[in-house]
């Protein structure tokens, strides 16, 4: 049984990996996008043009523009000399927002009114919008503050500390995150083409008059799959470590026990699809319809915490969710296995039922 | 002419009756844009609401207590009170807390030996790095209400001197819903544009039914635009689906014209279709079609076409990059159209963009297939 199991392994090894483009497709592109994906997914707002509408021409009003032209934030600055401007520039997105300061702003400062400058954003990009209201608020405390012990900004000042990552250096949270969605859409796809393409080519039949049973068609489908999500995981682990500078501070024994469980999971729907489709373009897309889902609903772009309770329910079942936080908890907190144990006994359950669903369907489909 | 509209009509009319008996096709088309647009519309959100964090409060003192209250009360943080920093730590590496605001012992007696509120020190979980961010913004709210309020019982009115007053245009919220849905759509199209053409297009290489339908009177322009079409009005139909579901489900607001929807979406889908043809008749194989339609359709379109994540913060290559990524113009159109109206000055380059992108695409295309043939 063992001999029969191992040449039905070396067999889809090689149906897997013989062919140029499939060996191609399989291997560059997954490190590529960890590339250029762990540079371009950022929630920062940097490199953003602020435009300055400044009508007044007092001391104050121009420190005010200084201090906002400094901000790191902003790499450009737009100079408008009406207000007619402001409307096209935040519509046709030339700038992020406009600083509007009034005629009168230097002024009431001076005889300790209030002195209000506006701040127009673009609500059409709600985080980045959101981020830079944020710098913008604090940009006038400093301002409030420096104006002397008169100004009312007094000292509720923040020591704020990072843990984990102290420089808030979006590719710490990208890079690990990407490992995991990266792996996953190895691993589904090469399952669920699996089965289909058998039955596609006509040489399913061939497989069935042969001694294998069942379970060890599954078998022989599923270990290979493994086999090569285990040696991408590892390549993508060691690039965003030597090459994108990832520090990894966990265990990696724990690491690699939770990538096996996790593989098992998404490999029990790849090829519960599998055993469901007719032909490869329906597994395919089969695997497209659960896996776009289960990225959206990882946590990776938007935290769970922000989900309504309903939906965070169902993200239980996800096993992408519980792989996401051990890969960034073991990369960069150094979660102890307790933690990583935490996580990883959903992740077991939800294999064991996604393989025997898997099993459960295939052999009702062979009859 | 008049057998060549015949002839167009029984392709289409096959293609048609294809995707109507392969439910997976009809999964991509239909179901997938409505668990998407439900999952956009009710669940995910960017907007931080009730973060989860613990203030440490190690002094006793009548200031830390009412900032405290105020960490307490703010509808921005689900805060959690103990007297000892180390259970809190323990929750922050659990993951269960997203941030630490340390209330030292001397908080008070440094309160009144000053005058002023010493240095507040905030601890955030960097390994979830934009929800740091949101709290370091959040705590300095609420510390400067705090503050000001403070100051205001004292008899010190905190409200003259400069002040920014932030207006948010096109939304005024900040739902962050509003501008995540018309990204979804954009996924959709380019989902049913790129990916299922690039597949049913390379089905057909790979089984050697091109070839088979090349030996017909049948053209080669004849053959491709008549899988084209039923996968553009596909697109549309999802299109508009997704734009009603949006405006009379979730009630996100649209400003803009239908026309000018349709234009867009029109540009946007023969964009869409030029890549999903050109993948398929360089791949000829499903299983490579799929991975380069995922890889240079899905995946920009999620990524890179500031949907969620804004291209201006990207590296200069990668900015670069976006440029050819026909999503990015359909994100940033369908945006303006749903939150601010039809801008024109901004929607129409856009579009002459997106039908360049198209032509190119399909002008690349013609030339491989007439090369294939020869």
């Amino acid at each position: 049984m063992v001999n029969r199991i191992r040449a039905l392994i070396i067999k889809e090894l090689l149906a897997i990996l013989r062919d140029k483009k499939s060996r191609f497709v399989l291997i560059v592109p997954p490190l590529v996008q960890l590339f250029v994906f762990s540079f371009a997914a950022t929630q920062e707002a940097k490199n953003q043009t602020l435009a300055v509408l400044n009508l007044d021409h007092g001391k104050p009003a121009l420190t005010l523009e200084q201090d906002f032209a400094a901000a790191a934030t902003f790499s450009r600055v737009l100079h408008l000399d009406h207000a007619a401007e402001v409307t096209p520039v935040i519509e046709e997105q030339q700038a992020i927002a406009v600083l509007w300061i009034p005629e009168d702003f230097s002024r009431n400062i001076e005889s300790g009114q209030q002195a209000a400058a506006s701040f127009i954003l673009d609500g059409r990009k709600t985080n980045t919008a959101q981020i830079v209201q944020g710098y913008a608020q604090r940009i006038m405390n400093d301002f409030r503050a420096r104006l002397g012990p008169s100004g009312p900004a007094d000292g509720a000042r923040l020591v704020v500390r990072n843990w984990f990552n102290p420089n808030l250096d979006f590719k710490w949270y990208t890079v690990p995150s990407l490992v995991c969605i990266l792996t996953t859409l190895i691993s589904l796809l090469v399952t669920s083409l699996s089965v289909a393409r058998e039955r596609e080519m006509g040489t399913f039949d061939q497989l069935l008059v042969s001694p294998l049973h069942p379970l060890e068609i599954l078998v022989g489908k599923a270990v290979p799959a493994l086999f090569i999500a285990m040696l991408e995981g590892t390549f993508m682990v060691l690039a965003a470590v030597l090459l994108l500078r990832i520090p990894f501070n966990g265990s990696l024994p724990l690491l690699y026990a939770s990538m096996a469980v996790f593989l098992l999971a998404i490999i029990g729907v790849g090829l519960f699809i599998s055993s469901l489709s007719m032909t490869q373009q329906q597994a395919i897309l089969g695997a497209f319809v659960f896996l776009v889902p289960s990225v959206i609903l990882s946590g990776f772009s938007t935290p769970i915490e922000n989900m309504p309770q309903w939906l965070q329910t169902v993200t239980l079942g996800n096993p992408l969710r519980y792989f996401m936080i051990i890969v960034r908890g073991i990369f960069l907190k150094d979660i102890p296995a307790a933690l990583v144990w935490h996580q990883t006994w959903p992740m077991a359950i939800i294999a064991a039922i996604t393989l025997s669903t898997a099993t459960w369907l295939f052999k009702k489909r062979m009859e | 002419m008049k057998d060549r509209l015949r002839r167009m009509k029984a392709l289409i009319g096959k293609e048609f009756i294809q995707v109507v008996r392969d439910p997976s096709s009809l999964l991509i088309a239909f179901v997938l844009p409505l668990i998407l647009l439900f999952l956009f519309g009710y669940g995910v959100s960017l907007d931080a609401k009730r973060v989860k964090i613990g203030v440490a409060m190690e002094d006793s003192g009548a200031e830390a207590a009412s900032l405290a209250a105020s960490f307490l009360a703010s509808p921005y943080f689900a805060a959690r009170l103990s007297r000892d920093a180390r259970v809190l730590e323990a929750d922050l590496l659990a993951g269960r807390s997203r941030g630490i605001v340390v209330l030292a012992n001397d908080f008070s007696r440094r309160f009144h030996s000053a005058g002023t509120a010493p240095p507040i020190q905030i601890i955030t979980d960097g390994s979830e790095t934009n929800t740091a961010n949101y709290v370091q913004n959040y705590a300095q709210g609420v510390v400067s209400t705090w503050a000001s309020l403070h100051k205001l019982q004292q008899g010190n009115d905190s409200r003259t001197g400069p002040l920014l007053v932030p207006r948010i245009w096109f939304n005024p919220e900040l739902e962050s819903r509003d501008s995540l849905v018309p990204g979804a759509i954009a996924i959709i199209m380019a989902i049913i544009g790129t990916l299922l053409t690039a597949l049913v297009v390379s089905r057909e290489w790979e089984r050697g039914t091109m070839e088979a339908m090349m030996a017909t009177p049948v053209g080669i322009v004849e053959v491709i635009i008549g899988k084209l079409i039923p996968y553009f009005l596909l697109g549309m139909v999802a299109m508009l689906g997704s734009v009603a579901i949006a405006v009379f489900l979730f009630k996100v607001p649209f400003h803009g014209s239908v026309g000018a929807l349709l234009l867009t979406s029109v540009a946007f889908m023969l964009a869409a279709l030029g890549q999903g043809l050109l993948i398929s008749t360089a791949a000829k194989n499903q299983f490579v079609a799929a991975q380069v339609a995922m890889i240079t359709g899905f995946l920009p379109a999620f990524l890179l076409s500031g949907f969620i994540f804004e291209i201006a913060s990207m590296p200069m290559p990668i900015r670069g990059l976006t440029h050819i990524i026909p999503a990015r113009y359909l994100v940033t159109n369908l945006q303006t159209l749903f939150l601010a109206g039809d801008v024109w000055s901004l929607l129409l380059p856009n579009v002459l963009i997106l039908l360049g992108l198209a032509a190119v695409l399909f002008f690349i295309t013609a030339r491989k297939t007439a090369k294939r043939l020869r």
